[in-house]
């Protein structure tokens, strides 16, 4: 069987970060991806990024993709693409689909970074074809330049409801509308902004109630909701649809961490059950890491920094060494991004995390 | 339906909106960004030092007026699309406002548009002035385009 140190799994912004970080210490890598192209959700990204100059602020997403890939072809680090980890075994042997075909790898040390999956939602005629997931909108038309709709009801005004919103406008659909069951918008007022001066209308308080159509979706039934978020039935309003996106959050991608027989724990800022971690990504499991949306749904700008820092933790124990300072650096900036109405409450329940993961490692 | 409603009272107070007196003085930045973002790109790029931002980079922009020469070079590099232009003395009727734009194909010079105000509702005809294609800005073209002067904390886009 073929042997590696380092084993990443997952291609995205956490685990190219990972690889480089790793790689530049010397460490054997090979990334696991089940996509035809590395890079994870980054090359959908059209939009700027927020942050500062050290972290690409203003950078568009698919820009630091191209870059992050550059790297890791410029490093040597071996890439399987098209090969599903469908399984972590004892002494960390992994089974994979490489091209259709099982085989299986052992790792020194494996890091998780399998990002995350969106959260479904349904309603009466949900699953005719004309609805579906925004991040699987966006992929389609920014990736495979397809738009899957005309007239587009947004269900979920959170960041991702508000951004594929603006990219659908900018793919050419309408948007008729977005709407929120809660009393005010999920996602920054910018982004909400940039769709309301065209005239994209954001309904708070209202709910979806139904999909309209035979053979695929012709509209859809919207409802206001009382303070209990129970739908005012007589206000209802139908409006014509060809598609109807979901964007009702993100649940971390994790089934391989509960196989590999990691710890876990529930917490909602973060998406749901995590992996518990300490302060190097490393999970209850030693030597398997964890970063990214997988151990928490947050944005590319963690996940890249976590991935740097479990790449070197990783190298740490692989190479028998230490860097203390590096590590510090980084996770100075993963507090640098966790601050505001947002980030607060991820930190918080990062370091809950940390805190757990010591009172029952012992135990 | 209750609906999500923006405009100029959204970011009354809110924002360090230059006075009246500076407005009149000639070309300068209105930020409408009101929430605590970890970002601070205007900041950086500002070299009259006119946009503050400071530490921790989820405070708010602030604008010094006197500082700041309207010369743009914030528009395109704001990730929420949130920092325009505004010379009110664009000629004796209209103002001119400049905007980021993300939109293909681009507006030409000269072409009439409508004036959208922040609520995307048309609020009068307008004119474009000026197109900066997406190239010059890593990919954002910056548009500036003129309406009447009574309109200048109305309006904040246009349709074709």
């Amino acid at each position: 069987m073929e042997e590696k140190d380092l084993v990443i799994i997952g291609g995205g912004p956490a685990g190219l970060c990972s690889a480089i970080s790793a790689r530049k210490k010397g460490i054997d890598v090979l990334i696991i991806d089940e996509n035809l192209r590395p890079g994870g959700q980054l090359f959908k990204q059209i939009h700027r990024f927020f942050g500062s100059k050290e972290h690409m602020a203003g950078v568009r997403g698919f820009i630091i993709g191209e870059k992050l890939l550059k790297e890791v072809k410029e490093l040597g680090v071996e890439v399987w693409l098209n090969s599903i980890a469908y399984g972590i075994f004892k002494d960390k042997i992994i089974g994979v689909i490489k091209d259709g075909k099982n085989t299986h790898i052992k790792a020194k040390s494996i890091i998780i970074s399998t990002g995350a999956t969106e959260n479904p939602l349904s309603f009466p005629n949900w699953t005719l074809p004309g609805v579906m997931g925004a991040g699987a909108c966006q992929t389609m038309i920014n990736i495979h330049r397809v738009l899957p709709g005309k007239k587009v009801l947004m269900i979920g005004s959170g960041n991702v409801g508000l951004i594929v919103s603006y990219q659908l406008l900018q793919a050419g659909a309408e948007v008729v509308g977005i709407v929120e069951i809660m009393p005010k918008i999920g996602g920054y007022l910018v982004h909400a902004a940039k769709i309301k001066r065209f005239g994209v209308p954001i309904y708070l308080s209202t709910t979806i109630l139904e999909g309209v159509g035979k053979d695929e979706i012709k509209g859809a039934v919207i409802c206001p909701v009382d303070e209990n978020f129970k739908p005012i039935i007589k206000r209802k309003k139908y409006i014509d649809v060809d598609l109807i996106c979901i964007a009702v959050g993100l649940t971390p991608l994790n089934e391989l961490l509960y196989q590999a027989g990691c710890l876990f724990t529930y917490k909602g800022y973060l998406g749901g059950l995590v992996a518990l971690h300490n302060e190097n990504m490393e999970t209850t499991v030693e030597n398997i890491f964890v970063a990214g949306d997988c151990s928490g749904i947050e944005e590319a700008s963690t996940a890249m920094e976590e991935g740097k820092l479990a790449g070197i933790a990783a190298s740490e124990k692989i190479r028998n060494k230490k860097w203390e300072e590096e590590k510090e650096e980084i996770r100075k900036h993963l507090n640098d991004f966790r601050i505001g109405t947002f980030g607060e409450k991820r930190k918080l329940s990062k370091e809950e995390i940390i805190k757990e993961y010591y009172e029952r490692i012992k135990t | 339906m209750k609906e999500l409603k923006l405009d100029e009272k959204t970011y009354f107070n809110k924002i360090s909106f230059p006075s009246f007196e500076r407005i009149k003085k000639g070309p300068v930045a209105i930020i409408e960004c009101i929430e605590d973002i970890p970002c601070n790109p205007c900041e950086t790029i500002c070299k009259f030092g006119a946009i503050k931002v400071g530490f921790p980079i989820t405070n708010l922009p602030i604008l010094d007026e006197e500082k700041c020469t309207g010369c743009g070079r914030c528009v395109p590099v704001c990730p929420g699309l949130a920092i325009f232009v505004l010379d009110y003395n664009f000629n004796e009727k209209d103002c001119l406002l400049t905007i980021p734009y993300e939109f293909l194909p681009l507006p030409e010079e000269d072409e009439k548009v409508k004036c959208l105000d922040r609520d995307g509702k048309f609020v009068c005809d307008g004119k474009i002035i000026k197109v900066i294609p997406p190239e010059r800005n890593a990919m954002t073209a910056i548009i500036s385009f003129a309406f009447p002067k009574k309109y200048y904390n109305k309006i904040r886009s246009f349709k074709r």
